[in-house]
């Protein structure tokens, strides 16, 4: 149901046009179209009733993610989603606070990779130091989403040499602590953050148990949004290839007919059903409340080489068409690389993977 | 306790309690490498036994032999057979194509006669599709058949017959007329009996040095006008129909397991048992990220099953999970075997009798029977083009 709204709704407001306008842009997004998303309360799905979401979980959010990334949709959902993920393992106060914010029209967002790009949660150098009321963050974030509109960021750090998080609102950002990064997937905004002098009231720290907590949720979210947003762009670049290939005609054949474009396209298929199947096998143990890190990690696995595989293929079977950057499979690449390396790529995943199950 | 929870336990202790020992002859692993009297009379044996407990055909009509219950409870009986890893079902074509084919389409008459001794064992059943000159071109069959009063004699050749030499009846698909401008409109599908004179089953040795297959010749075979299935012309479509059933497209299947799972899960077993310079196998990051793949890929197949039983989630191509089901379970195995023989160094080469071979040479006799199931009933390259063109909507090859 939500899953058809949500088809409809990015089909109907993200053309190929809107993406490729958007890129040009500087927030890269359409804030019209973002304030429909807040409205709809797609937003707030995770969110829970009394801080103003619907509480309906986070498992509701791939029915958005998916089919956004079919249209390679770009808006801060994904980095909110994360953000809010982070705050519910905070205290009440702090949920009433910044929750509020963000199932408004508020935008979050995570700063928690660094130089080194890995993306274990636990691995940091960015320290914070409290003095009494006061905590002050020294260190480099990479990869922050969104960042230049973002109203509250959640940055991870050491504390006292153990993980930690701090909630920090866009007002204790000084100027130019922001650089935009160019990354390969354009329709993204992603930036550098540096951290050095920032300070925020201690009460803004999520430490000790609730820490962990929101480190695994941010995970969880991570791998779930990303594989449902994979997911649908295979779908995305299977439909592209699918309209060239019975378009095209070389020796006067539809070049569909032949087998050594039509095996690699059923190899996509297949690669889309089961990353389909890892992904809403992972959401469903997420909203029955139990361990779905396996699911998740082989849901990231699967679907990110799936659309790495078909992303790659789009360009090669657009031909010399396929190498220039109007054709639209450069679009479907460059989004599965960036949905291969972040938040761990697969190799990564499955090296977890294999300490769990072997 | 749940009724289908409970009905759990009840199969689980029957099968423990009654699975036959071990015999001190190699068991073939499918349905298509039954190549030796005592290998088949044993499977026989077992078979009867299973249905005679009622874990068979549990979802068929009452009246033909079955146990007109819900299929749920033979889907619990089916997966305990393949968790306990009992012995398979032999008479596969029977139980899962030619049984469902009947009930589907057969009358009366043909339902009450041959129902029963397909879920029994009694009646052997094995499939005419194949010759020698039209393997993935079934179309182009050329095995004639030609009324004569009311008799059709049979003339020709059919191939890769698994049960073959075992079989009492052979659903078959062959040409009653040559003329007809397309060449499917001439095919017609009789369920025919193997025991007249004129049918010759001659076995042909597989790859592997074991049997199981037979190359079945007609020589003026007089069968029956009354095998006809449907009528004259139909057989293409009839034909089609039963690979829907052999390629688990549709259900309807008696149930049963028809070979012995290959689990990844004994790959990794495997792994930790065997040394790869100087260290368990399972040691090496390599073999650990190849092992990973493959619990991914067996996982994402297993949840495509299930999830395809949720319309819900299957929206946007309702068949691609059912018809892509052929071409990703045997190339999975294929795959998984032939990884199994690569941990095991320079052993991967003894075969099966060698004193030294690595569980009795079992993986390298998986690997080669493995083919079997990626070259029969449409090899994966036919599969591939059928997903493509039905699934993906692409122009014919």
């Amino acid at each position: 149901m939500l899953l058809d709204t949500a088809t409809d709704f990015f089909r109907d407001k993200s053309t190929v046009n809107d993406v490729r306008a958007q890129i040009e842009t500087e927030t890269g997004f359409d804030a019209g179209i973002w304030q429909e998303i807040v409205d709809l309360g797609w937003v707030g799905l995770a969110i829970p009733e009394q801080f103003g979401g619907s509480g309906l979980g986070l498992a509701g959010a791939v029915c958005i993610a998916e089919p956004m990334g079919r249209r390679l949709f770009a808006s801060p959902f994904l980095s909110t989603q994360l953000a809010v993920q982070a705050l519910l393992a905070g205290t009440d106060a702090q949920c009433a606070q910044w929750l509020v914010q963000l199932a408004g029209n508020g935008v979050g967002t995570v700063a928690m990779v660094e130089r080194a790009g890995d993306w274990n949660l636990q691995n940091c150098e960015t320290s914070i130091s409290v003095r009494g009321e006061t905590a002050t963050l020294a260190g480099t974030k990479m990869f922050v989403l969104n960042a230049h509109v973002a109203d509250v960021f959640v940055i991870s750090g050491l504390c006292d040499g153990t993980p930690a998080l701090v909630i920090v609102p866009v007002s204790c950002i000084p100027d130019g602590a922001l650089t935009r990064q160019t990354v390969i997937d354009e329709t993204r905004r992603s930036s550098e953050l540096l951290l050095d002098g920032i300070e925020v009231p201690a009460a803004n720290l999520i430490v000790g148990r609730a820490a962990s907590v929101a480190l695994e949720s941010i995970r969880n979210a991570a791998l779930l949004l990303n594989s449902a947003e994979a997911c649908g762009g295979i779908a995305g670049a299977l439909d592209l290839i699918v309209e060239y290939l019975n378009s095209r005609t070389q020796f006067g054949r539809q070049i569909g007919s032949y087998q050594a474009l039509k095996h690699p396209s059923v190899d996509i298929l297949i690669g889309l059903e089961r990353s389909r199947s890892h992904l809403y096998h992972a959401a469903s143990l997420l909203h029955a409340d139990r361990n779905a890190e396996v699911a998740l990690r082989m849901a990231k696995a699967e679907s990110s080489e799936s659309f790495a595989f078909a992303g790659d293929r789009a360009v090669q079977f657009h031909g010399g068409f396929g190498f220039t950057y109007e054709c639209d499979a450069q679009l479907y690449l460059r989004r599965a690389m960036w949905c291969q390396y972040q938040f761990g790529d697969a190799a990564h995943h499955r090296k977890c993977l294999a300490e769990l199950l072997l | 306790m749940s009724e289908l929870a409970q009905f759990r336990e009840e199969v689980s202790a029957w099968l423990k309690e009654n699975r036959p020992p071990e015999p001190d002859f190699l068991l073939p692993e499918t349905f298509m490498e039954v190549g030796t009297d005592s290998q088949f009379h044993f499977l026989q044996d077992w078979q009867q036994q299973v249905y005679e407990a009622g874990y068979l055909g549990m979802a068929w009509p009452k009246e033909y032999g079955g146990g007109g219950m819900p299929q749920a409870y033979q889907d619990i009986a089916t997966a305990e057979m393949a968790r306990l890893r009992v012995p398979f079902m032999t008479n596969t074509i029977g139980l899962n194509w030619a049984g469902p084919l009947i009930l589907q389409i057969g009358t009366e008459e043909e339902k009450q006669r041959y129902i029963r001794g397909i879920l029994s064992a009694q009646d052997i059943w094995c499939q005419g599709f194949s010759e020698p000159d039209h393997g993935s071109d079934l179309g182009s069959a050329q095995c004639r058949a030609v009324k004569d009063g009311d008799e059709y004699v049979i003339n020709g050749s059919k191939i890769w017959t698994s049960l073959g030499s075992y079989a009492k009846y052979m659903i078959l698909l062959a040409r009653t007329d040559p003329d007809t401008e397309s060449k499917y409109a001439g095919l017609s599908f009789f369920l025919a009996p193997m025991t007249v004179s004129g049918v010759e089953a001659r076995p042909i040795q597989k790859m592997t040095g074991e049997y199981g297959f037979t190359q079945t010749f007609f020589n003026d075979a007089r069968i029956p006008a009354s095998c006809l299935m449907g009528s004259e012309g139909q057989g293409w479509q009839i034909a089609m129909s039963t690979l829907t059933f052999e390629r688990g497209v549709t259900g309807g299947q008696a149930g049963g397991l028809s070979m012995l799972a290959v689990q990844v899960e004994d790959v990794v077993e495997l792994a930790r048992r065997v040394l790869r310079d100087g260290a368990p196998a399972i040691e090496d990051p390599l073999v650990r990220d190849a092992l990973v793949k493959f619990l991914i890929e067996e996982h994402g197949d297993r949840l495509c099953t299930a999830r395809s039983a949720l319309p819900a989630l299957c929206s946007e191509r309702p068949a691609a999970i059912a018809l892509s089901g052929k071409l990703r379970s045997t190339e999975h195995r294929r795959r998984v075997c032939q990884f199994a023989v690569s941990l095991q160094a320079a052993n991967a080469v003894l075969w099966a009798g060698d004193a030294n071979a690595i569980e009795a040479g079992k993986w390298q006799r998986s690997y080669f029977n493995a083919f079997s199931a990626t070259i029969g009933g449409g090899t994966s390259q036919v599969q591939a083009n059928i997903v493509g063109e039905r699934v993906l909507g692409l122009p014919k090859s």
